[in-house]
């Protein structure tokens, strides 16, 4: 696959390692949240057959993280975003 | 004090290696300083003045710019890694730190990497069989990471007859046995 | 005998005569001749057995989707085995023997199998062999594979090497026959960056095979002439000999290029095969069409062949595979081939379906001797010695398969095409897009550059084409003659015949993916590209559906088979991955170290001295070396990560379990870091340098993981930190001197003060050796007074010489990683087999580690009720009650008197080593309730090992060695 990195343009997904649901970047602060809400958020993700959103890490290139939006069943890459400004529109500082 | 100690080169010799192979020269530098520069969270503009101020190039992504004393080849968003002369960067940290103060962090890596130049015409044909660089299309000055024979890479094109390998200085050996053997394979 | 069959014309080099055998007997061909053309120029039709009933086969096809003459190619070692003699270029001395054939071809003992084809059909192993169950894989399955099959292996090492390389283009085409050949021009003079890759040894396709002319001219000419335009251009890139193998995702294309196998031996340095990865933004399949034969009883006989395949064979090659020709088919196709061989002189009889007329049987058994005819009632046997047959053409869709497109059914030219939803990025031009005619092809590789390279954003000029042949298909289906016994072949590799469907049908395995595995239809070396359509045609004509109602099995990749070793390339042997080596590699391999493989680190295991004859007595030795007076060990794989910003102390914080932000400059401490389900996966030292400054240390095998990580958590977790990372584990040349003897030995080294005032347990700091820059941090892994000491890698070398002139007075010695592992276990240091990633600090013994009064990866988690079970698995330590006890690690804790069930199972034993210390075996282990149990006695059983391994052990505290930590505070 090729995935468009947004500061790169596009480079081979064997520059990348896979990590899983960008629902993941949504985690719990752990001085507020307890056992449940973590669990909720580390085991429970949809598994769509369809467009997913997901985490890539530019690990033979210049170390982004990346949020790839793909098809699952199409492979089809609709969007490529650094996760760091997903992480920040999302609320996460530090 | 005791004695002071004596250096070996990555490929583990008191002198740096030329190989010959056909049209290609692969020449190991030990001549070049390296450090890697990263802007402070926020600090980008201060960094980008005193870099102009003091000439360093911190060239955008994907880019090499090399000047009178430094040159700089962006590694990261907000990361690049400096070259100088080791002759008078022996300690470029200690060298680059007051340019830019706290507004940067300066790690040295000079010998984190061996480093190969390679000379010679149609050095596409070389690139094309060692890692997905379109060594052909890409401009001069052209850097990236990439991968040859597992190794993670940094490769910069200076002009269609002349590039800049580094790689990890541990497997320094491996690295030149995959350009030689590429290069054997070509005449 | 000599090419007795050689007629005029064709594009061979007469001038070049080349010598070759075949089954051990001396042949001669020509300079652009592939073996099955030189073959049947000398009048060999019989090339090989067929794969089950071993009946006697020659080429069928005159190309790549041969499915009968396989061959071995080559002897020793570079023996190849199902070659396809039809694409096998000939080159001198080329040495060939036929498969399948005991103890020869033309008398095959297994013949017998023919004879025996009443109990062979369709899932005979699934009957037969059906019991009892273990005779299969001991007594049925290897007979069966002796008798059935292709090939043999060499068993030898492959002398030739592969490479890889990868490519870039704006269009890749895909087939060099006149659809390719205009697609190529269209862009290449339109400026792209074009790859036009054939799997042929030369360009043209099916013009090279063909008498049609091109804009005046012969096909095969005008081929020619457009190919040199097309190598003058700089930016086309000409790749014959290169099949491309599959379509990946968005634009990928493998590509095998057979560098050297046209010549006896690679030159030197030469690689055999390229496996080329293709980055194209757009492609263009020209892969043309492949002839399909229709089922008659008998039709496998050599001498029996596609109808195109004869003229190809006439036309390129200048050979008449019979001198009296029949040919039997159901389109204008296979006039064509009537034609040109009459225009060579042959005497040809056409046997047309469309006008009632069918082949019924023939004979022969080596080789076709006759046809019989029944036409329009009347059946008459006709002497001939080749035989034609032309069912149509199937457009070879494959590719556009490879993502699962199916193909879909076209009435006009009664064949598949390809479907809408191929391949992103690639269409179809020419035959393989169903576009049969000469100009259909160049119109159709025109138009689909055109389109391509604007989708590009690159204008393409629609050039005038050259006048070509426009005749439309004339084509009446007909895909078996009906009323014979059955032994009608559709797919002649795997022997499937006509009878083989029916009994599919009358079984009910009446899909097409029932029908492929029941009958094994389009399987093994050709993957049905002659037999699929007619296969499942056939099943639609039995079921009374239509052909679409039926469908078809769908191509993956790759189109043709791939040599193992042009997968693998140069990453075999030594060269299957690079060495990492340390910087004291050079000085160990000196003192003949023995070196272990860690990850790709090379690193010295033991370093034996000499008089030592066993790996045990140089590990004790340099144990208990180390504990009396100082050993030194290479740690530069430790993962060194440096970590700077003004929140470089939150940032540990929160990826170390344990408490960071009170680590005062200057000092280091032990870390534990978790995963976010609260399992340990690594741990190691972090020490602070400045305010904003750290270094920390990881494994040497999670060095990568961990800086994943890292960056994960500054960039998606807490992306407004301020902390910037690199690794510098390469950068210095790191060194443990250990021992009560290290501080005495490195103040005759380092430049600065290193008493215990100056240098406390824990302190780090930067310091000179003769002037050159270092650090030095006094931490221990060993539980001896120790230190790591670190200066730029490129004084590695010179340090640990360094280090052993200044440690002769102490009797220093190096250690290795055996040595290491040694002293940790009698320290109770976890280490990779108690870092499994389903272990928590708790279990490890560490659970106070874990601050809960912050947030930081994997606490809350690690606080789930059953990972805090006091009744859980404790790290202990384990010691043989009787001193020459043997202990073995994997042993899994019984009570004393317990069964060896799992309900009794109390855990297992992680590391074992042999204390010198002790003097006897000592282990590391995770026991239920562990902590509980010290000072009891279990047994450590290991049921693998014959007989049964039983030792009575005392359960002890994991610190066998200085449990306070005395000698490392020295």
């Amino acid at each position: 696959m090729i995935i468009n990195h947004p500061i790169l343009g596009p480079r081979d997904s064997q520059e990348f390692v896979y990590l899983g649901a960008a629902e993941m970047m949504n985690r719990p602060d752990g001085m507020s949240a307890g056992i449940e809400e973590f669990h909720e958020w580390l085991y429970h993700r949809d598994n769509p057959a369809g467009e997913h959103r997901e985490l890539w890490y530019h690990e033979q290139g210049d170390r982004s993280w990346l949020v790839v939006t793909r098809n699952t069943l199409t492979h089809e890459i609709s969007r490529v975003e650094l996760a760091r400004d997903v992480a920040k529109a999302m609320g996460r500082s530090k | 004090m005791a004695d002071t100690l004596h250096a070996l080169t990555a490929l583990g010799q008191a002198a740096p290696q030329t190989r010959v192979i056909g049209p290609y020269r692969i020449e190991e530098r030990f001549d070049v300083a390296l450090a890697s520069v990263a802007s402070r969270r926020g600090r980008e503009a201060e960094v980008a003045s005193a870099a102009a101020a003091a000439g360093i190039p911190l060239p955008g992504p994907a880019r090499f710019t090399a000047g009178p004393l430094y040159a700089g080849f962006w590694v990261a968003p907000e990361m690049w890694f400096v070259e100088a002369p080791f002759a008078s960067h022996e300690d470029i940290v200690a060298v680059v730190k007051p340019i830019f103060g706290e507004a940067a962090s300066i790690t040295e890596q000079t010998d984190a990497w061996v480093r190969f130049d390679v000379l010679g015409t149609n050095l596409a044909a070389l690139v094309e069989k060692l890692c997905n660089v379109d060594f052909a299309r890409a401009a001069d000055g052209y850097a990236t990471r990439t991968v040859i024979e597992h190794m993670g890479c940094y490769l910069i094109r200076h002009t269609s007859g002349a590039l800049t390998i580094y790689g990890g200085r541990s497997s320094a050996q491996s690295l030149l046995h995959a350009l030689e053997v590429t290069a054997a394979s070509l005449l | 005998m000599s090419q007795s069959n050689r007629i005029s014309g064709g594009q061979i080099d007469r001038s070049k005569t080349l010598s070759f055998r075949f089954d051990g007997k001396s042949y001669q061909g020509h300079a652009g001749d592939t073996l099955a053309s030189a073959l049947l120029a000398n009048g060999v039709r019989l090339m090989g057995r067929s794969f089950k009933y071993h009946r006697p086969r020659g080429p069928l096809s005159a190309g790549s989707e041969e499915p009968n003459a396989l061959v071995h190619l080559r002897s020793g070692a570079r023996q190849e085995p199902n070659t396809r003699a039809t694409v096998a270029e000939l080159f001198d001395g080329l040495e060939a023997r036929s498969q399948n054939a005991w103890p020869s071809l033309k008398f095959d003992a297994l013949a017998i199998n023919d004879r025996l084809n009443t109990f062979l059909t369709a899932g005979f192993y699934y009957k037969t062999f059906m019991w009892p169950a273990a005779f299969w894989e001991k007594l049925y399955e290897p007979i069966i594979r002796k008798a059935a099959g292709l090939g043999a292996l060499t068993r030898q090492e492959d002398p030739d090497s592969y490479d890889k390389g990868f490519l870039h283009c704006d269009l890749l085409i895909i087939g060099a026959g006149p659809a390719g050949l205009s697609a190529a021009l269209t862009a290449g003079r339109a400026g792209a960056q074009v790859i036009l890759a054939d799997e042929d040894f030369r360009m043209g396709g099916r013009l090279k095979a063909e008498t049609l002319e091109v804009g005046g001219q012969a096909g095969a000419d005008w081929a020619a002439a457009q190919v040199l335009e097309l190598a003058a251009m700089p930016n086309v890139r000409l790749m014959p000999r290169t099949t491309i193998i599959g379509a990946f995702d968005h634009g990928i294309y493998g590509a095998v290029e057979r560098v050297s196998d046209h010549l006896a031996v690679p030159m030197k340095g030469k690689v055999r095969q390229t496996l080329w990865r293709i980055y194209s933004r757009r492609a263009v399949l020209a892969g043309g069409a492949t002839e399909r034969p229709i089922a008659f009883e008998n039709n496998d006989r050599p001498g029996v062949m596609l109808a195109g395949a004869l003229r190809a064979y006439a036309n390129r090659w200048g050979v008449a595979v019979g001198r009296k020709v029949a040919v039997f088919t159901n389109n204008d196709d296979g006039l064509r081939t009537a034609s040109d061989l009459r225009a060579k002189g042959l005497e040809v009889r056409v046997i047309d379906a469309r006008k009632g007329e069918e082949v019924i049987d023939t004979s022969g058994r080596l080789g076709l001797k006759s046809v019989t005819i029944r036409s329009n009632g009347k059946v008459e046997t006709i002497a001939c010695d080749a035989l034609g047959v032309s069912g149509g053409w199937n457009p070879n869709v494959n590719i556009t398969s490879h993502h699962r497109s199916r193909p879909v059914w076209e009435e006009a030219i009664a064949a598949f095409v390809p479907g809408e939803d191929g391949p992103v990025g690639l269409t179809a031009a020419g035959a393989a897009a169903g576009a049969l005619s000469t100009h259909g092809a160049l119109a159709t590789g025109q138009a689909q550059a055109i389109a391509a390279l604007a989708d590009l954003g690159i204008a393409a000029k629609a050039d005038a084409l050259p006048q070509a042949e426009d005749a439309p298909v004339a084509i009446s289906p007909k895909w078996y003659v009906a009323g014979g016994k059955g032994r009608a072949w559709i797919d002649q590799q795997n022997d499937v015949t006509l009878k083989d469907v029916k009994l599919a049908q009358q079984e009910n395995f009446t899909s097409v993916e029932h029908l492929k595995r029941y009958t094994t239809l389009g399987m093994a070396t050709d993957q049905g590209k002659t037999g699929n359509v007619l296969g499942l045609a056939v099943m639609a004509g039995l079921t009374g559906k239509t052909i679409p109602e039926t469908g078809t099995t769908i191509y993956r990749p790759p189109y043709t088979p791939v040599a193992m070793g042009t997968l693998a390339g140069r990453s075999r042997g030594k060269e299957f991955k690079p060495f990492r080596l340390t910087p004291s590699h050079k000085w160990a391999e000196e003192q003949g170290a023995v070196f272990v493989e860690v990850g790709m680190w090379l690193r010295s295991q033991w370093l034996p001295k000499a008089g030592e004859t066993h790996w045990r007595e140089s590990v004790d030795r340099e144990v208990l070396a180390t504990r009396k007076s100082v050993g030194i060990c290479d740690v530069t794989t430790l993962g060194k990560i440096d970590i700077q910003g003004t929140d470089a102390a939150a940032f540990l914080d929160k990826v170390y379990a344990n408490n960071f932000a009170s680590l005062a400059v200057g000092k280091c401490r032990y870390g534990l870091m978790l995963r976010e389900d609260g399992m340990v996966y690594d741990d190691g030292t972090t020490a602070r340098l400045g305010e904003n400054e750290y270094v920390m240390t990881t494994t040497t095998a999670n060095a990568v993981l961990v800086f994943r990580n890292l960056e994960y958590a500054r960039q998606v977790l807490w992306p407004d930190m301020d902390v910037q990372l690199i690794s510098t584990t390469e950068a210095w040349a790191q060194f443990s001197v250990a021992g009560p003897n290290a501080r005495k030995l490195l103040e005759k080294v380092v430049d600065q003060d290193i008493s215990d005032a100056a240098f406390p347990y824990m302190g780090a700091g930067a310091i000179t050796v003769g002037g050159i820059r270092g650090r030095l941090f006094r931490i221990s892994f060993s539980g001896e007074l120790a230190y790591e000491i670190a200066v730029p890698t490129r004084y590695g070398d010179a340090l640990v010489r360094k280090l052993m002139e200044a440690g002769r007075e102490f009797d220093a010695i190096v250690y290795g990683t055996e040595a290491l592992g040694v002293m940790r276990v009698e320290k109770g240091h976890v280490a990779g087999n108690e870092l499994n990633g389903q272990s928590s600090a708790l279990n490890m013994g560490l659970g106070k580690m874990v601050s809960k009064k912050k947030d930081s990866i994997g606490m809350v988690l690690s606080q789930r009720e059953a990972l805090l079970d006091p009744n859980g698995y404790r790290l202990v330590g384990v010691k043989p009650v009787h001193k020459d006890g043997k202990l073995t690690a994997g042993s899994h804790f019984l009570a004393i008197g317990a069964a060896p069930v799992i309900e009794n199972d109390g855990g297992w034993l992680t590391s074992k080593v042999y204390s010198p210390h002790l003097g006897c075996d000592i282990a590391l282990g995770y026991l239920k309730a562990g902590d509980q149990k010290i000072g009891t006695q279990m047994r450590a059983v290991n049921l693998l090992a014959k007989p049964v391994q039983e030792t009575l052990v005392e359960i002890v505290s994991p610190h066998f060695f200085d449990p306070e930590g005395e000698r490392l505070r020295g």
